[in-house]
């Protein structure tokens, strides 16, 4: 019988109390019983970046977790973005450059992206290019996601 | 009309909810008390099935059905045969479950439906079945042979059809020629992978009797009238929706996929929803493939270059069945001559039953292999005469002046292949103006003086896109919602439908294509219809869609015509209002004007009662015969054939000789698909094209041994390209428009991924020139690229440097 | 692709995850990083009775520079690859590291548990067998330590009992003088090993005096190419050397055919990667750069 085993996260920082079975992947958790559908799921062996999110802070596969493992942990998804409905400049740079097709992937571009700049804010293409390369991305040629972090560092560096 | 939005880089409307996290992906629905389904699959390429044992999976805690072919009772049919041909002489489609053989690694065995996916799939674990293995067909050339086994035992020589078309006198032009050119020519087994992998939730409303099913195909109409059929219901019992689907690129296109059929069955049966979202290793081994090909072509020509004559004879991999017909080998066949003046020309396309999942298309759909097939020969006669591989295509390119023109071909929609437009020459000189051409010959003789190897290659192509038969679509203004709503029931995967059709819509209506909603994949919003594939959304539901609005616009016309006692030809639509030219005091917003449109004795909200008080009271009734409330328009649009875009492609690509190592260093992408709605997303169809055309040349090889065991089954062995591996891609528009349709457009989806193997198999021999190196299959890994150079060192009997 | 049911353990200390492992020997898989193990679970290619968690020991996500290199068990690779002073102390170590998976693997993925997975295509086995190092292994009864290379018996097989956790892995201060280069020729950016090489060379004089080459892909575990350090050893560093190490080391190899590539390429790659490897490691042990 499975083992189910209760879990306090934080996610995009709100505490959760949850019960989990304890062979449920993070990414399942996060889509099925918290019901937050933005991470998505493309390949559950950890070669695709679709479900990447953060885990105190730094980009992880979720499907490569078990949920029971961010016992006590922070999350963090795309959902929390976006405040107050207004996107984030690097989503904002996103839409301007055409950086996704289906949005499938975008998810996963996002929460590598987000610690990548904090910790390199002034990236170059190739380091760009480095940084999402364990993300695939089959609709775009990840031209205009390169372009996208591009101009969004531009912007970044205008502003104080 | 006025041209604001058509041709515009407008940002798209669907952005918003997928960048925030909020998109509705089928995996994204979960109803309430929702069972989830998995699939047991065969293990093995091709054996008889001697038992199916499903006890202890059935009384697995949680497990709530299992299913195995005779559990299914009615439902238990092969799938329609969706494309017949006269050629398809033996056609076989498959069960929902294997009845008493499987033909395929990944053929659905069981059907499993529980608590939640891991009891599922432990569920799986515990059916018992027993096989008896039978010889599998793999090997294209083998599967052909006089004493192959077969896939399927009523289908001699593994031969599903052969087709067969010609156009002039072929044998007499190759006695007349002065060069022929022979070549063995491969393209093998790859296949589109979206990010999303495929997925159905159904539920079964017992109260209305009404059957909805997420699913995320490409073409939800047509699995709604397939479903009603299968299931006994009227097609108004069902509602098939393909919400937020992430990626399509042609496999997402079936009738049935076995879970299409099996979803919906189970939450009729058991009167719960049921999910099922498939696995990538499901994926990998179970949805269906392209690619596949081995073509011996022949080209006859002059001594000054001038095609006489085309001969090509080629096996293409069906898989074990042909569900989708012919309809690849069949483009393949018809969009050979490509963009060249071919006189005399003749296929011969054997279609081979192998133990591997069944082709149908993907992405290009023959294309690729088409335009691989003809440009191969084109570099090879150029080297042959020593004509620069340029001007070799200047040569034979149908001219500008002779269109519409006839190849004298029957394409896949039945209709004649008749190029209706287009620009070859010019793309051809864009490209050789972006590249730098003469430049690059420059760059290339310093960069190998310092050890390095950098190669140049092109290659042009043609596509046939946006065939009918028609798409519909709706308009209607929501004058108390203050938006344009727009249905048709067309798929999307990510090529920016709502933003596209809303600039046309935008334009016709005099509105911001912000304020347009486009619903699309619903079956309950559009009744008729076929779906999104083959290049035709933009072509064929676009203009369907500019009809509509247009009829809407003559409508508010008509209403404002009256309210300001005005000629209709003197009402225009602008900036979201409707009013009288040169009279801004006498307009009205368009939104005041659909509700004004309605003549109802009440009103919804205070802005509707301000308008009401506009309507002119007439007599007698308040419609006359054959006069409709509200501002909205159903249309349709039937094209004659298809529109013909084309491009050229080029790349600078180095190679390290030592390790077989490529890296493009550039890549250009001329593109003419009539006139752009939106260059932005044009650009982003021909980016995914590309990466997914370097995918094909160099990384993505879908392998099987000598059982039909699939040795690619997962993404560290079927190696879709990172960030790493594609370049930055320029690309360039050439706008020819389609004489076919009001709007002048042609289909973008599929052009980016065809000319690529061309362009990297043309670019690798002109890198490893020393060595000469040949190209006729792709794609190549490293390893394949040092047996070439291995293969031309020998034979010119030096070293590698 | 779901895991199939296991018993799940996550022990707050060492002495409690060793006693587990005592108990259940065999039926347990240690999860660390989990970047390899959790693939294979959720397709069901492992399905081990208990998971043995050890996230949650203490005092195992170190890394010292001490006197040569020691990373714990739970140290995560980007916290190597991030480290400035593995840098200095271990210049092979970040060359290499930055070759495993991608970041968000690396965020993960720990540098102990990659050579206790022990894949011969992975980069860390390899670099730590080109580096002399060690392994440091507990069980409830005591400790040992294991030199890379005894560790290393065949594929994704170690010398590790199923009661002992890696708790360490150590490499010694590399001497004076010495260069070193890590090449890999991958599919992808971040795909496994084709094959890949590290070479080692200490210069004294004018001569090699010591000098190591390692391969990775071409055989069952990470291997030592012994002909061609013996006939580097004592000669001066010249390009017809390199030539003939490079070719020795071909011989001392025993890849395979995949789909990936075929032996006899990978045997090329050996070869080209060894010579161009040599080089490079001279030029920095005779500059005192990097590596």
């Amino acid at each position: 019988m499975t083992e189910i085993r209760c879990i306090q996260v934080a996610i995009n920082e709100q505490p959760q109390t949850a019960e989990v079975p304890t062979r449920m992947l993070l990414s399942d958790f996060l889509r099925y019983t918290v019901g937050l559908t933005g991470t998505h799921v493309g390949c559950e062996h950890g070669v695709c970046g679709c479900c990447t999110v953060l885990l105190n802070g730094d980009a992880v596969r979720s499907c490569l977790l078990f949920a029971v493992q961010a016992d006590g942990a922070e999350v963090t998804t795309v959902e929390s973005l976006t405040r107050e409905g207004s996107l984030h400049p690097l989503q904002a740079a996103f839409r301007q450059e055409h950086a996704l097709q289906c949005g499938f992937c975008t998810a996963g571009f996002l929460m590598t992206l987000i610690p990548f700049l904090r910790e390199n804010p002034r990236p170059s293409a190739s380091e760009i290019r480095e940084a999402v390369s364990g993300n695939l991305c089959r609709c775009t040629g990840y031209v205009n996601i390169i372009r996208a972090v591009q101009s969004y560092v531009a912007l970044s560096r205008n502003s104080p | 009309m006025t041209t604001r939005w058509f041709g515009d880089r407008v940002p798209r409307n669907e952005d918003q909810r997928l960048l925030t996290g909020q998109g509705r992906f089928v995996d994204d629905i979960s109803p309430s008390n929702a069972l989830h389904a998995a699939v047991l699959r065969s293990p093995v390429g091709h054996a008889r099935l001697l038992r199916i044992d499903t006890a202890a999976a059935r009384a697995l805690p949680g497990v709530e059905a299992v299913w195995t072919a005779e559990d299914l009772g009615d439902a238990l049919r092969p799938s329609p045969l969706v494309v017949p041909h006269d050629s398809l002489t033996h056609g076989r489609t498959q069960y929902p479950l294997a009845t008493d053989s499987v033909e395929y690694v990944g053929q659905p065995i069981a059907f499993v439906v529980a608590a939640d996916r891991y009891v599922a799939e432990d569920a799986c674990d515990l059916i018992e079945v027993e096989y008896e293995a039978l010889p599998a067909v793999v090997d294209l050339e083998a599967a052909v042979a006089p004493d192959a086994p077969l896939v399927h035992p009523d289908v001699p020589e593994n031969v599903a059809a052969h087709l067969v078309q010609s156009v002039g006198n072929v044998e007499e032009a190759f006695r007349r020629a002065d060069h022929v050119i022979e070549e063995r020519l491969v393209l093998e087994r790859g296949a589109g992978q979206p990010m999303e992998c495929r997925a159905v939730t159904a539920l079964f409303d017992p109260v209305e009797e009404v059957l909805t099913v997420y699913d995320t195909t490409q073409a939800p109409l047509s699995i709604r009238n397939g479903l009603a059929v299968l299931l006994g219901l009227s097609e108004n019992q069902v509602r098939v929706v393909a919400p937020d689907v992430g990626g399509g690129f042609g496999v997402k296109i079936m009738m049935f996929y076995a879970e299409e059929v099996l979803v919906p069955l189970a939450a009729v049966r058991l009167g719960r929803p049921v999910k099922w979202t498939e696995d990538r290793r499901e994926h990998l081994i179970a949805s269906n493939h392209e690619r596949g090909q081995i073509h011996w072509a022949s080209l006859a020509a002059t001594n000054e270059g001038v095609i006489l004559g085309v001969s090509d004879r080629f096996l293409h991999d069906t898989g074990a069945y042909t569900p989708y017909g012919i309809i690849v080998p069949i483009i393949t066949a018809t969009q050979l001559p490509g963009p060249y003046r071919v006189p005399n020309y003749h296929s011969d396309a054997t279609v081979v039953y192998t133990n591997k999942v069944p082709v149908t298309p993907y992405r290009g759909a023959g294309r690729p292999h088409a335009c691989f097939v003809m440009e191969r020969l084109m570099d090879r006669l150029a080297d042959r005469l020593d004509i620069d591989r340029v001007e070799i295509r200047r040569r034979n390119f149908i001219q500008p002046h002779e269109f519409p023109w006839d190849v004298g071909l029957t394409f896949q929609d039945g209709r004649p292949t008749r190029y209706d437009s287009g620009n070859y020459p010019e793309g051809l000189d864009r490209l050789l103006e972006a590249l730098d051409y003469e430049g690059f010959r420059r760059e290339q003789a310093e960069a190998r003086l310092a050890g390095r190897r950098l190669g140049i290659g092109i290659a042009a192509y043609v596509e046939g896109t946006g065939i009918g038969p028609y798409e519909g679509a709706h308009v209607r203004i929501d004058g108390t919602a203050k938006r344009v709503v727009v249905s048709t029931c067309v798929g999307t995967q990510g090529q920016g439908h709502e933003t596209a059709f809303a600039q046309i819509v935008a334009d016709e209506l005099g509105v911001e294509p912000s304020e347009v909603r486009i619903t699309t994949g619903d079956s309950r919003a559009m009744n008729w219809g076929s779906g999104t594939y083959a290049s035709r959304s933009a072509v064929v539901t676009g203009n369907a869609i500019g009809a509509a609005a247009r009829v809407v616009r003559q409508k508010a016309q008509s209403v404002a015509s009256g309210l300001f006692e005005a000629s209709p030809d003197d009402i225009e639509l602008e900036w979201g209002r409707v009013g009288v030219k040169g009279s801004p005091q006498h307009s009205l917003s368009l939104w005041d004007v659909a509700v004004v449109a309605n003549p109802i004795r009440y009103a919804y909200g205070d802005q509707a009662s301000e308008a009401m008080q506009l309507m002119k009271t007439r007599d007698g009734a308040a419609l006359e015969s054959g006069e409709a409330p509200g501002l909205e328009a159903r249309e349709y649009f039937a094209p004659d054939r298809a529109t013909w875009a084309s491009g050229a492609h080029g790349a600078i690509v180095e190679v390290d000789a030592d390790t077989g190592s490529p890296v493009i260093l550039r890549y250009v992408a001329v593109h003419d698909c009539g006139r752009v709605i939106n260059p932005t997303i044009v650009e982003g169809q021909i980016h995914g094209g590309v990466a997914q055309g370097i995918g094909g040349s160099f990384y993505e090889r879908l392998v099987f041994d000598e059982e039909a065991q699939p040795l690619s089954s997962t993404f560290m062995d079927y190696l879709i390209p990172t960030s790493m591996e594609v370049p930055d891609i320029e690309t360039v528009h050439v706008e020819t428009p389609s004489t076919l349709n009001p709007l002048g457009i042609k289909g973008a989806g599929e052009a980016g991924v065809i000319p690529v193997a061309a362009v990297m198999a043309s670019a690798l021999e002109d890198a490893l020139s020393e060595y000469d190196v040949r190209v006729n299959q792709m794609p190549l890994s490293p390893s394949d690229i040092r047996d070439l150079i291995r293969l031309g060192t020998d034979v010119i009997g030096s070293q590698p440097g | 692709m779901k895991p199939a049911p296991f018993t799940y353990y996550d022990p707050h200390t060492l002495d409690e995850a060793l006693g587990l492992l005592a108990v259940h020997g065999d039926a347990a898989k240690i999860l660390a990083g989990g970047q390899s193990l959790v693939p294979l679970l959720n397709m069901r290619l492992a399905a081990p009775d208990v998971i043995v968690d050890i996230n949650r020991l203490p005092d195992l996500d170190f890394v010292t520079t001490d006197n040569g290199l020691r990373v714990g068990a739970l140290a995560r690779q980007a916290m190597v690859e991030r480290d400035a002073a593995v840098r200095d102390v271990a210049p092979l170590v970040t060359e290499a590291i930055a070759w495993v998976g991608h970041r968000q693997i690396r965020n993960r993925g720990t540098l102990v548990g990659s050579l206790a997975h022990a894949d011969p295509a992975a980069e860390m086995p390899l670099v730590f067998l080109a580096l002399d190092g060690e392994l440091h292994l507990r069980r409830t009864s005591g400790s040992r330590r294991v030199s890379a290379g005894d560790f290393f018996v065949h594929i994704m097989t170690t010398a590790l009992d199923p009661e002992e956790i890696a708790t360490e892995a150590s490499l010694p201060p590399v001497p004076p003088g010495s260069g070193s280069a890590f090449l890999e020729v991958a599919r992808r950016h971040g795909d496994f090993a084709v094959a890949a090489i590290a070479v080692v060379v200490t210069i004294e004089a004018g001569r090699i005096r010591r000098a190591r080459v390692a391969l990775g892909g071409v055989g069952p575990t990470p291997l030592r190419a012994t002909r061609a350090e013996e006939r580097l050893v004592d000669e001066e560093p010249t390009n017809e050397l390199f030539v003939e190490a490079a070719l020795a080391a071909s011989h001392d190899c025993e890849p395979v055919t995949d789909i990936h590539g075929t032996a006899e390429y990978r045997r090329e790659l050996v070869r080209t990667m060894v010579y161009r490897g040599l080089g490079r490691a001279v030029v920095r042990a005779r500059t005192g750069a990097a590596g």
